[in-house]
């Protein structure tokens, strides 16, 4: 069964050859019939070879398929080749799983546009396609093909409402801005390349290991240019800023692409070059240090936000930030189940999001929501299932399962694990406070805008499948404490390094502290937002109160200083050189041709003795030449 | 039979060919220019007759038959241009063709 794995990346790139070319002659039950259904097909086959390699695991735990040679020239020949190992199976199932539960979701969420539904789809499948050519790749050149690809979609589909330059602006933004993390990758592939000579993930980490010293300059270079590519595409400082203006695009788009499975392929590209990492652990402290002060940051802005997409938008950034602070210390298999979780609950809540936005005529105002939860019942439910999940209530919700792992495992680490430790757990609890201010204001209290919208099943079946997920996937992996059963882990830790353990009974104490920060976040919430909402009205008219109000809403003002600092010099610059003096000496090339030109161009006056004189003339000097010369 | 000095016939090709190559230069009528053109083409051909005559080798010879013939094809080619540039310009004067001027 493991050899139809490449129909699983394939599938979805034939999705969008069909739609792209013959889109525009379907009608709209056909686009859903072939957009969901390469997805769907594909999700099969990714069900049937992880199903496969659970059951019955191929030798040394990993299964390669070679397609073709894709280049081959001077010795460097990159195959079109995927590898499979529980990495990959984790990520493969996630990404066709969740992406066809949104498919079915978009089917019905794009019905009413007047126009693009194809473009959608044809966008939506090449966007599935390059991420699983993202995590199945064999070697890093073909991991950048799909990681650029995913870009791409990410572009296009941010950008999908062009007639609004708004949109346009946000998907530019987000583009130019992953642009600067994609250009320090491709640097660390290329000196990956020239120190070791290949570009093959296994045959690289091997001789990473086995020629580089622990903390030595090259893999400090390398891994930090690597992590300058994860930083960039999974929107950790300092390149989040491009993850809010994100959700100018469709809310399905968001959900795929910005919550569940594009962002997080920086924690895959670390997870996967782990090797790399441990060698250098300043490096690796840094991913901890980046994902801690990211989730805090996120988390006080997400607090502020009035547009409740903007609000699950730094929730992602904030929850990528315990997934950065889980590979940072080591905890690799807690990230990977954090990932999990997150795309189960994170889709589930930008989809149900959706279905409100929808039913309010695009209202994404969370002050002009209110009293939904009797409108829309099962949404409601539904969004309470996958907040719990996200303010990791405890032992009945996943995400309490995979935050608790990520806590763990950062108390258990050397470089200032108290620290990091302390972060995540603010963290938990300003998740908490931000989760139930949302469910809050748009599902308790007054009604303020009517409910327009009965839900079809297509809306509603992936919520009520994804509701189920971020409830039970957390029993997958059950911490010692709590019936020792970790099947999660130990499949992870057949393809990464395993997670240092601390004591039965510091764990447990962990935990207690983790569960009272997670609830005590959403009784914060239950106070300030529901029972005593005068209260933070009054904390917000006091001039410190407004001030931080501001600052968080703003996103800690880095919008403003890279406009300043880095964008407003940059157009400086270029006013300054309008004349364009870099490009002189090249115009003077252009200059001189054309002047030549002007001159050759009088001697063809079109008359034959002229001719006959210029052979003459030069036969003449030709043969003075010979004659009187050599 | 005495035989001519090599000098001597040099000098009489290279002589046929100027006036040969001042007919081209500045006649304007075509037929004319095709006469020099004829002109140089034996000036050139006297020069490899007399050479191989004081080498006492035939290539010379053998080398003007290929002239001859190549000047006959030339002659046909440039009556069939005469004919055209007259029925075109209703001319033979060259100068009057000269739209090909950059």
């Amino acid at each position: 069964m493991l050899h139809l794995l490449f129909l699983v990346p394939i599938l979805p790139f034939c999705g969008f050859v069909v739609l792209a070319l013959f889109g525009r002659w379907f009608d709209r039950r056909q686009v859903a019939a072939i957009g969901v259904g390469s997805i769907g097909l594909s999700a099969l086959f990714a069900l049937l070879v992880g199903f496969d390699f659970v059951i019955a695991p191929p030798a040394g735990d990993h299964f390669s398929q070679s397609l073709w040679t894709w280049i081959n020239v001077g010795g460097f020949s990159p195959h079109i080749a995927f590898y499979l190992d529980s990495l990959s199976v984790i990520m493969i199932l996630v990404v066709t799983v969740v992406g066809f539960l949104i498919h079915v979701y978009s089917a019905e969420y794009m019905e009413d546009e007047p126009d693009g539904y194809a473009r959608f789809f044809a966008c939506m499948n090449l966007f599935v396609g390059s991420m699983l050519t993202l995590v199945l790749a064999d070697n890093l050149l073909l991991l950048y093909l799909g990681w650029e690809g995913v870009g791409l979609c990410s572009y296009l589909l941010i950008g999908f409402w062009y007639t609004d330059p708004a949109n346009g602006r946000a998907a530019r933004k987000a583009f130019i801005v992953t642009r600067i993390g994609d250009t320090a990758l491709l640097v660390g592939l290329l000196l990956l390349f020239t120190k070791l000579g290949t570009l093959q993930i296994q045959p690289l980490m091997q001789l990473a290991s086995e020629r580089w010293v622990v903390g030595s300059s090259i893999t400090v270079a390398a891994a930090g240019l690597l992590l300058g590519g994860a930083l960039g595409k999974s929107a950790q400082l300092p390149l989040q800023t491009w993850l809010p203006d994100a959700m100018a695009g469709p809310t399905p788009v968001s959900a795929l692409i910005h919550a569940a499975t594009m962002v997080t392929a920086g924690v895959y590209l670390i997870a996967r070059m782990n090797v790399l990492f441990t060698l250098s652990p300043v490096i690796q402290t840094t991913v901890a240090a980046v994902g801690a002060g990211t989730l805090i940051l996120a988390g006080f802005s997400a607090l502020t936000q009035r547009d409740i997409k903007r609000v699950l938008a730094y929730s992602t950034i904030s929850q990528i930030g315990y997934m950065f602070l889980a590979v940072g210390v080591g905890a690799w298999s807690a990230a990977m189940f954090h990932f999990m979780t997150h795309a189960f609950f994170k889709a589930l809540l930008f989809m149900a999001a959706g279905v409100i936005i929808l039913g309010l005529h695009h209202e994404q105002d969370m002050f002009k929501m209110g009293g939904l939860r009797k409108q829309t019942p099962l949404v409601f439910w539904t969004f309470l299932a996958g907040s719990l999940s996200l303010a990791a209530l405890p032992l009945v919700t996943a995400g309490f399962y995979s935050k608790d792992a990520i806590l763990a495992g950062a108390w258990a680490s050397d470089a200032g694990g108290r620290w990091l430790w302390a972060a995540g757990l603010g963290g938990a609890l300003l998740t908490g406070l931000y989760t139930f201010r949302m469910v809050f204001l748009t599902f308790f209290g007054q009604v303020q805008t009517p409910f327009h919208l009965k839900p079809g099943l297509r809306l509603l079946l992936p919520l009520v499948v994804l509701a189920f997920l971020s409830i039970v996937a957390g029993f997958l992996d059950l911490p010692r404490t709590l019936g020792n059963q970790p099947w999660f882990s130990d499949f992870v830790h057949t393809s990464l390094p395993e997670t240092k353990e601390i004591a039965g009974s510091v764990e447990r104490n962990l935990q207690i502290v983790a569960s009272l920060a997670s609830i005590g976040g959403i009784l914060l919430a239950y106070y300030f937002f529901l029972r005593e909402p005068g209260f933070v009205r009054r904390l917000m008219m006091t001039p410190l109160g407004a001030a931080l109000h501001r600052f968080w809403f703003v996103g800690w003002g880095f919008d403003w200083a890279y406009d300043n600092l880095i964008v407003g010099t940059y157009v400086r610059l270029a006013r300054a050189n309008r004349a364009d003096v870099f490009d002189l000496p090249m115009r003077g090339i252009a200059l001189i041709n054309q002047a030549g030109h002007i001159v050759l161009s009088r001697t063809e006056t079109g008359r034959l003795r002229w001719y006959a004189t210029s052979v003459a003339f030069g036969a003449i000097v030709a043969v003075g030449i010979v004659v009187f010369v050599t | 039979m005495a035989s001519i000095p090599m000098e001597q016939g040099l000098l009489l090709a290279g002589v046929l060919f100027a006036i040969g190559l001042t007919g081209v230069l500045v006649r304007r009528n075509i037929i004319f220019v095709l006469l020099s053109l004829e002109v140089m083409l034996n000036a050139a051909g006297l020069a490899f007759i007399v050479a191989g005559y004081r080498w006492g080798q035939p290539d010379g010879q053998v080398l003007f038959l290929f002239v001859l013939t190549m000047a006959a094809a030339e002659v046909s080619v440039g009556l069939a241009l005469v004919l055209q540039l007259h029925r075109v310009f209703k001319t033979l004067d060259v100068d009057v063709a000269s739209r090909m001027r950059g």
